[in-house]
């Protein structure tokens, strides 16, 4: 898996240590910890990783650990404009399949992925429970319902920045 | 407090605020101000209503109507009309789709006549960031008559009269469970709201946190009393930031009114909550995993026993009730235990609340009572499917669960009989599927999740499911024979007998009920190369109807692989073996000549 690396300045790892001080150090916080670094830093790479556990006095690989099980941590920086189509099964069976092959065509990358100028990335989640407009795509906090591949294009580009 | 005439209730759940709902109370709020009003009509935004299918919802009250998709330039109407002149709408309220006639009393509505609304009795009916609401509405009474007036082993009695059983999905009595963890005696013991709502296409417990935070913070120290713990959590997905709000604010009031904290209502009592955040993991709602991530580790599911009532949260006796449970266990109190066992099937007591999606016309959240059949759910309440297509299956308990079809339409639903059909009841996520769905791809779809969500750590779920998947894939890809069918019953025997923990042990249980019930399309796809849904792209036939083609040789033109052949003004032919099924003939031609099979 491709990785981006950071190199953490002082003041960065002050905010880490902040954080793990918040929760007295404790290892048993360390989800709630890795939630507060990925609100602050947008991912978690290698070095933040390696910063909690130096703090919290634990192992990177159990850090690691921890971030690789849970679908809610990522080692890859978001688009800036982060997209998630629901792939519950609300909406998988009122045609999400099709508007994930839209946004991937539209957009050139695949699920995972960050387009080249960083400012789209696409993702799959599972159910955000808005089912009764499904199928759902969210960019960033906004909600897209009933959306239809004709509408992805038109979707994309109103985000101009 | 100020004494309305009229409330108008604003649904502001995930559905509804993902179509302005935030904003139609604000104009709603504005409108009444301008024409003077704020003395007569007050906005209330509440939680889900369940009618999710036709929000965003605004209900006034005591009239009961129902305004329907309303948007925001509809907002001064309604004050003008309703609000200040008294008449309805009319174009806004809900139209009964046979009798095209408009309903005006929302307990009319052919979606809520045959509920009954016991765990939601408050979403949609009051603010749930407004406590006094919850207390006029008996909240809290039931933990102020149980510390007064009952010991822990009195209550647990009254709640294993009740017959409450487990909503998260296995079903077990509620009241048993606290009884174990009652009698297990240590320094600390838990209190575990589950609400790592996991199941894809169900979202129960989330509208019960927006809508009625107070009854699960109630049920939570109920239980505390009961099994002798001071320390409750809250173990919820971060990807439900609203109800992680309403809670969180939900939380903070009941502290500032002494019904949480130390020495509760004065009675030497005392229980504290404590949110833990989820990220994202589906084995979490096993209990066994749930409490290994509650401890910050991966949540890998450990061999039970020990149970959690014996060994659970850092080691101590934790019981673990998912939200819909908790829901339901003030009213007991309130009502008694034999108004609750009077509702519902035998075994089974009560209501479940299901989340209806799919393909069927009134998407939402509805509550109902155990033994109601699936027909009067899905026809009655759910209205019928979607563009008068024909009913096909309906999956209940989600990627754990299995497919009901046709004949199943007249069982009553409750535990046991869902059990028995190959099915379960799970946490309540109800998908239906219509005659385009293709009973070998929903299998795949679900094992996609299980591949996905596996955690790895015992070998039949990791690898079989894997396998299982590749099979499936292949099946649908056009590549399967009829050993692959055999092979996919033994290999989904295996994985059931010998997984670790619940979801490896039910992760089967889609392929088998498709193999069960429709296994004429698994042998389609076999045998003759034909998906009978349509939706398997690899399966579709690509024919053209030669009283139509007109032979303007635009398909000809459009395929890429020249598969079609034939003479200018003569009709065309496709060669079915070069044929990629790209559908690009299908999309270019005019005149419909195209038949997909």
């Amino acid at each position: 898996m491709s990785t981006s690396t950071l190199k953490l300045q002082d003041s960065q790892i002050k905010i880490i240590n902040n954080i793990c001080d918040s929760f007295n150090n404790n290892p048993g916080e360390l989800i709630s910890i890795l939630h507060r670094a990925q609100g602050e830093f947008g991912f978690l790479p290698e070095e933040v990783q390696r910063a909690i556990s130096d703090k919290l006095n634990i192992s990177i690989a159990k850090v690691y650990g921890v971030v690789s099980f849970y679908s809610f941590f990522t080692m890859t920086p978001k688009g800036r404009h982060a997209i998630s189509i629901c792939m519950g099964t609300a909406c998988y069976v009122r045609g999400a399949e099709k508007i994930v092959d839209e946004f991937k065509e539209q957009l050139g990358i695949d699920v995972g992925g960050v387009t080249e100028d960083g400012k789209f990335s696409l993702d799959c989640l599972r159910c955000v429970g808005a089912c009764g407009l499904a199928p759902v795509v969210l960019i960033g906090e906004k909600v897209y319902g009933r959306v239809e591949t004709h509408q992805v294009k038109e979707i994309i580009e109103s985000y101009k920045d | 407090m100020a004494h309305y005439k009229m409330h108008l209730l604003v649904c502001g759940g995930t559905g509804c605020r993902a179509s302005q709902s935030d904003k139609i109370v604000e104009n709603l709020t504005a409108e009444i101000e301008k024409l003077g009003l704020e003395n007569d009509a007050q906005v209330v935004t509440t939680g889900c209503f369940g009618f999710c299918e036709k929000g965003p919802i605004v209900k006034v009250v005591p009239d009961n109507t129902f305004y329907t998709q309303v948007k925001l330039e509809d907002c001064a109407e309604i004050v003008k009309e309703h609000v200040l002149k008294g008449r309805k709408v009319k174009r806004l309220l809900y139209e009964d789709p046979e009798t095209k006639k408009h309903i005006e009393d929302s307990k009319h509505m052919g979606f809520y006549q045959k509920q009954l609304r016991i765990a939601l009795r408050n979403c949609g009916f009051i603010d749930p960031e407004n406590i006094d609401e919850y207390i006029a509405r008996e909240g809290y009474a039931a933990i102020a008559k149980i510390l007064e007036e009952m010991t822990p082993q009195e209550a647990i009695d009254v709640l294993k009269k009740s017959g409450l059983r487990g909503r998260g999905g296995g079903g077990f009595p509620t009241g048993l469970k606290w009884e174990f963890a009652s009698k297990n005696m240590a320094d600390q013991k838990y209190v575990v709201c589950n609400a790592d709502e996991g199941d894809p296409g169900a979202f129960m417990d989330r509208s019960i946190l927006e809508g009625d935070p107070h009854s699960v913070i109630e049920a939570m120290a109920i239980c505390g009393y009961c099994i002798g713990a001071t320390k409750g959590l809250v173990y919820i997905r971060a990807e439900y930031p609203l109800a992680i709000k309403r809670l969180q604010t939900a939380l903070k009031q009941a502290r500032e009114y002494g019904l949480l904290g130390e020495d509760i209502m004065g009675t030497g009592f005392g229980f504290e909550i404590e949110l833990k955040f989820g990220a994202g993991a589906f084995v979490c709602g096993e209990e066994t995993a749930l409490i290994h991530s509650m401890e910050g580790n991966r949540g890998e599911p450990t061999v039970k026993p020990p149970f959690p009532a014996e060994k659970g949260y850092l080691g101590k006796p934790t019981n673990v009730n998912n939200v819909e449970t908790l829901a339901n266990i003030p009213v007991i109190f309130n009502k008694g235990a034999s108004w609750f066992s009077s509702i519902g099937s035998e075994k089974s007591k009560g209501t479940k609340v299901f989340a209806l999606a799919g393909k069927i016309n009134n998407v939402g959240l509805i509550e109902v009572p155990m033994g109601i059949t699936l027909r009067e759910v899905i026809f009655e309440i759910g209205g019928g499917i979607k563009n008068g297509k024909k009913f096909k299956a309906v999956q209940t308990g989600g990627p754990s669960g299995g497919c009901l079809t046709e004949k199943h339409l007249d069982t009553p639903i409750d535990f046991d009989n869902l059990l028995a059909a190959g099915s379960m009841m799970g946490s309540g996520g109800m998908i239906v599927m219509d005659e385009d769905d293709c009973m070998v791809a929903m299998a795949k779809f679900y094992l996609e999740f299980t591949v996905e969500e596996s955690c790895g750590k015992c070998a039949p779920c990791r690898v079989g499911n894997k396998r299982l998947h590749e099979i499936l894939e292949k099946i649908c890809a056009g590549k399967g024979t009829e050993d692959d069918l055999e092979y996919l019953q033994n290999l989904s025997k295996v994985i059931k007998d010998t997984a670790l923990c619940g979801l490896g042990q039910t992760s089967p249980n889609p392929v088998l009920s498709t193999l069960e019930h429709f296994y004429d399309e698994y042998l389609a796809h076999v045998r003759e190369r034909i998906c009978i849904a349509g939706s398997c792209k690899a399966l579709k036939l690509y024919t053209i109807i030669a009283d139509k083609c007109t032979g303007c040789t635009a398909c000809t033109r459009a395929c890429p692989v020249g598969a079609i052949t034939g003479e200018k003004r003569q009709p065309h032919v496709i060669d079915a073996d070069k044929c990629i099924r790209c559908g690009a003939c299908y999309d270019k031609c005019k005149f419909s000549a195209i038949h997909v099979q």
